[in-house]
């Protein structure tokens, strides 16, 4: 759904791409635009509707009404999710968490041991 | 296609840390002049600018489905970024060092989200199997986890064992483990990640090559919660891996003369 300002909504097809969410006309291959979901806010707005913001404009909220609650929830949750930023803290901490229980850095199999996007501490924003 | 630009511009100069930046020489799209552009790489985007305080970018590279090759090139220290799709550009690099050129191939090969998504699919099983030998080995048993519930803010961020996590924002936490192929024709809400089964999800990722099986994973897959979910597993890693963690010191500390 287009934002919500003054009450229109559009139907869209939403698809959900690593860290992009693409949308589409419904009967259209090519999408008509993307939003980068990096330094974004999800929230769940009333029912069956969440919004995405951004945090450089915090005020501008991108709303979406889905056909069912459960179904909002679901966005809600994967949407939640879908940063490349938080996919490496997820790593860093299972990395931690492996290495407290073995002993061993289990990054070194990859070769990626060294790198500085994966060192503890790094990337405090 | 639109793109929210000023959310790419702030990401790409905000403060948080670069995965790598410097000076490369890219070449143009029609005419062969190389041009010098201050690259920035932040998770799987490569960003470039015209200088290197310019306010916002010129452009943007996602680095999905790309391959990083080198160029026999008569210009030394080339490289490429190149996608599969027919009418996809090939973008063509120079560093200025070798060293500079290898340190970009290697940051630019691995940028990917599906790259990252991996090694933590890989790592969280590794923590599944080890948690489960660990309870093996003390008898206990573990509960079958259930549905996991949202919760309304991230509450790993306040979670103590955890590395520092930015306060800027309640972001969320978790992996999105998605099918990355656009056209792919599934409902737009079967991403994997609600509460119940997940395996409808795509095909797994291609092991790494010391992978284990391990019996207990047959075992339990009835009780198994899908991998698919950061969030769900990171709760009850947490709760697991405390209590094991204290099984397996008192258990060294016991026995030992």
């Amino acid at each position: 759904s287009a934002p919500r300002a003054p009450a229109v909504l559009k139907k869209r097809l939403v698809k959900l791409v690593v860290n992009f969410l693409f949308y589409f006309r419904t009967d259209e291959a090519e999408p008509i635009g993307a939003l980068l979901l990096e330094h974004c806010k999800i929230t769940k707005e009333e029912e069956n509707v969440f919004s995405i913001s951004f945090i450089e404009e915090p005020e501008r909220k991108y709303c979406f009404e889905c056909a069912t609650e459960e179904q909002c929830q679901e966005w809600v949750e994967a949407l939640k999710r879908a940063s490349y930023e938080f996919l490496r803290r997820s790593l860093i901490f299972y990395r931690n968490e492996i290495q407290k229980m073995t002993g061993k850095d289990p990054l070194e199999q990859y070769g990626i041991s060294e790198e500085a996007r994966f060192q503890l501490g790094a990337h405090r924003q | 296609m639109k793109l929210n630009e000023k959310s790419l511009a702030f990401y790409a100069t905000c403060d948080s840390p670069a995965d790598n930046a410097g000076f490369l020489y890219k070449r143009g799209e029609r005419h062969t002049a190389y041009h010098r552009r201050w690259f920035v790489l932040k998770g799987n985007m490569l960003f470039y600018f015209e200088e290197r305080d310019s306010r916002e970018p010129v452009g943007v590279i996602v680095l999905e489905g790309c391959n990083v090759e080198l160029c026999d090139s008569a210009e030394n220290f080339t490289f490429a970024i190149r996608f599969g799709g027919s009418k996809s550009r090939t973008y063509v690099l120079a560093a200025e060092s070798q060293e500079a050129m290898e340190s970009w191939v290697k940051s630019l090969s691995r940028a990917s989200f599906d790259y990252m998504r991996l090694v933590v699919r890989e790592l969280e099983k590794q923590l599944q199997e080890m948690s489960r030998g660990l309870a093996g080995g003390c008898g206990g048993s573990q509960d079958a986890p259930g549905p996991w519930k949202p919760k309304p803010s991230g509450p790993e961020q306040s979670r103590e064992r955890l590395p520092a996590l930015p306060a800027m924002l309640p972001k969320e936490n978790g992996c999105a483990v998605w099918n990355n192929v656009l056209g792919a024709d599934r409902p737009p809400d079967t991403s994997g990640c609600g509460g119940h089964d997940e395996e409808g999800t795509p095909r797994p990722p291609p092991l790494p090559p010391r992978r284990r099986v391990s019996n207990g994973e047959a075992a339990s897959a009835g009780a198994a919660e899908s991998p698919s979910t950061f969030c769900r597993l990171h709760e009850q890693y947490s709760r697991e891996v405390a209590r094991l963690r204290q099984d397996w010191q008192q258990r060294r500390r016991g026995p030992q003369p």
